[in-house]
């Protein structure tokens, strides 16, 4: 599903992110992207929804090398993964349904579609009847869950999250990792990257650690 | 079965009814977006529709004054002056023939007999006239051109027709005043083409920048459409269809400025009209002005969009913090 081939990753700024990383996700697998902040969690994710493209080496997501796609294919190849920000990156003066029927909106779908799979989605992150509300009016767990319910309204093969329980406490925070567990249980590939070792450890799942842009080893962050 | 999931079948029905779901989507939401910034809206639409109403405005005044020189032109005509040996039964057979040959409107005879009278009546010399053995003058006919048969080379084809006719002595042709009018209408259309042009221009300046700043404004949303796999053409939708829709309203504007401005400069019109002894009415714009202007309005505020938001969108990718 995902692999990376001595990927190196340096901004315009000259900042070096990844250098040399190689690892790969499996089809249906759910990993944690784990390491200190600026290790190139967030790089590796950007890297894969081709937000970047990689300076060296090769990004393969879904069969697609990232860095040759052309750029009138991107939104398609988008549209293979769902995406949950750290920053939310809802829209906060549309109600939560126009959020989270942008991913099908953009595909043409039928209103009724839409309307049909909204509520589905939803109920899956427990927001059901929160359609017409603000999302500030929501808490920050509940903006949080809009943005995951956004995610796999389109049933992507694919979920991304860059650090999901960053501002959730632990009921929260279990709660949302139960979610994707539950997505990965149907067939979904997840990564998810997160600071949240105990979670980690207490999942049991493949952990993928970075430590300064390169593959490092989980044992080194143990007590971080 | 990844790649299952994403492919959907397309039957022709579902392209339809994508089209109407994606179309009907980009309209309800870019309609609702305008009207809930109704001030800004409503500024922009004011702006375009002066720029429209201009021409449209100069335009009706060339229609009316056309239709108003319609009476003029019963000024403009032939003079036949026959020979002095023909006599009056001859002249009105021949003012006949000429009365019915097309481009004429009519052909009266002012008879050597009537001319003498009218002269002896007005000028105050009938003593003198008295003096005379003959009658001095001849036989007159007065030919005016029908409308659509008055443009300056019918009328000099219609003179040497006339010419022609051995028992005519000499055509007079109010020709200068002929030429005159048409150039100085020529010059008026030509005014009304430059005025459309460079305000065209203007609205597409007009509703470009506003585009431009309704873009960078929505900057957050259109990267989150991006990022969800939204392409460049979903994106540039609906602010094509502000564009239009700002057209659209700015035409409608200008037409309803533009007719007030008519009904209420209409009694004036035909006071003045009256004055010269004409039945003149003003006739404000209509509707084929109308549909022009709002097709105009369309093509433009399209391209106005399309402009800025060719330039805009393609610099907008999406960031992450």
């Amino acid at each position: 599903m995902i692999s990376f081939e001595r990927v190196g990753k340096r901004y315009p700024n000259g900042r070096e992110a990844l250098t040399d990383l190689s690892f790969e996700v499996h089809d249906g697998e759910m990993v944690f992207l784990t390491g200190r902040s600026g290790a190139g969690k967030s790089s590796v994710l950007k890297l894969i929804a081709l937000i970047e493209r990689p300076t060296r080496g090769q990004v393969i997501v879904n069969g697609d090398n990232t860095g040759r796609l052309a750029l009138r294919r991107v939104p398609y190849f988008r549209r293979s993964m769902g995406v949950v920000f750290q920053d939310h990156r809802l829209l906060m003066d549309r109600p939560v349904f126009d959020n989270v029927a942008l991913p099908l909106i953009v595909t043409d779908t039928a209103f009724r579609e839409i309307e049909r799979r909204v509520r589905a989605a939803l109920d899956q992150v427990g927001l059901l009847g929160k359609e017409r509300v603000a999302p500030l009016e929501l808490s920050v767990g509940e903006q949080q869950r809009v943005c995951i319910a956004r995610a796999i309204v389109s049933k992507p093969p694919l979920l991304l999250a860059d650090e999901p329980t960053g501002n959730l406490d632990a009921t929260l925070a279990a709660e949302v990792m139960g979610l994707f567990r539950r997505f990965n249980e149907v067939g979904v590939t997840v990564v998810v990257a997160t600071h949240d070792l105990p979670l980690v450890r207490e999942s049991g799942l493949r952990e993928i650690t970075l430590d300064d842009g390169r593959l490092g080893t989980p044992a080194a962050h143990a007590d971080g | 079965m990844m790649a299952a999931l994403a492919r959907r079948r397309r039957t022709p029905m579902a392209s339809l009814s994508n089209w109407t779901a994606r179309h009907g989507h980009a309209l309800v939401s870019t309609a609702g977006h305008l009207g809930r910034h109704g001030l800004a809206t409503a500024l922009t639409v004011a702006v375009m529709g002066l720029a429209l109403a201009l021409p449209l405005a100069l335009n009706v005044l060339v229609r009316n004054v056309r239709d108003a020189t319609g009476d003029f032109s019963e000024a403009v005509g032939l003079s036949v002056y026959f020979k002095p040996d023909i006599p009056e039964q001859k002249a009105r057979q021949l003012a006949s023939i000429a009365g019915q040959r097309t481009g004429v409107a009519s052909a009266t005879l002012i008879s050597a007999s009537e001319a003498l009278a009218e002269f002896r009546a007005q000028s105050g010399f009938g003593a003198a006239l008295d003096a005379l053995p003959d009658n001095p003058l001849p036989n007159v006919l007065t030919i005016r051109p029908a409308p659509g048969a008055d443009s300056p080379s019918q009328l000099e084809a219609l003179r040497s027709y006339l010419l022609s006719w051995p028992e005519v002595d000499s055509v007079q042709l109010d020709r200068d005043w002929v030429l005159r009018f048409s150039a100085i209408m020529q010059l008026l259309r030509r005014v009304v083409l430059i005025t459309a042009v460079l305000l065209g221009a203007g609205v597409i300046a007009v509703v470009g920048n506003t585009i431009r700043l309704e873009i960078l404004h929505r900057r957050d949303e259109i990267e989150v459409t991006k990022l969800v796999g939204g392409t460049n053409a979903f994106v540039r939708r609906p602010f094509l269809y502000a564009g239009v829709l700002y057209g659209l309203a700015a035409g409608a504007i200008a037409w309803g400025l533009v007719a007030i401005a008519g009904v209420s400069l209409a009694p004036a019109a035909e006071h003045l009209a009256a004055a010269y002894g004409s039945s003149f009415t003003l006739r404000g714009p209509d509707v084929y002005e109308l549909g022009a202007l709002l097709l105009g309005g369309i093509v433009l505020g399209w391209l106005g969009a399309w402009i800025a938001a060719a330039r805009q969108l393609a610099r907008i990718e999406p960031r992450t913090a």
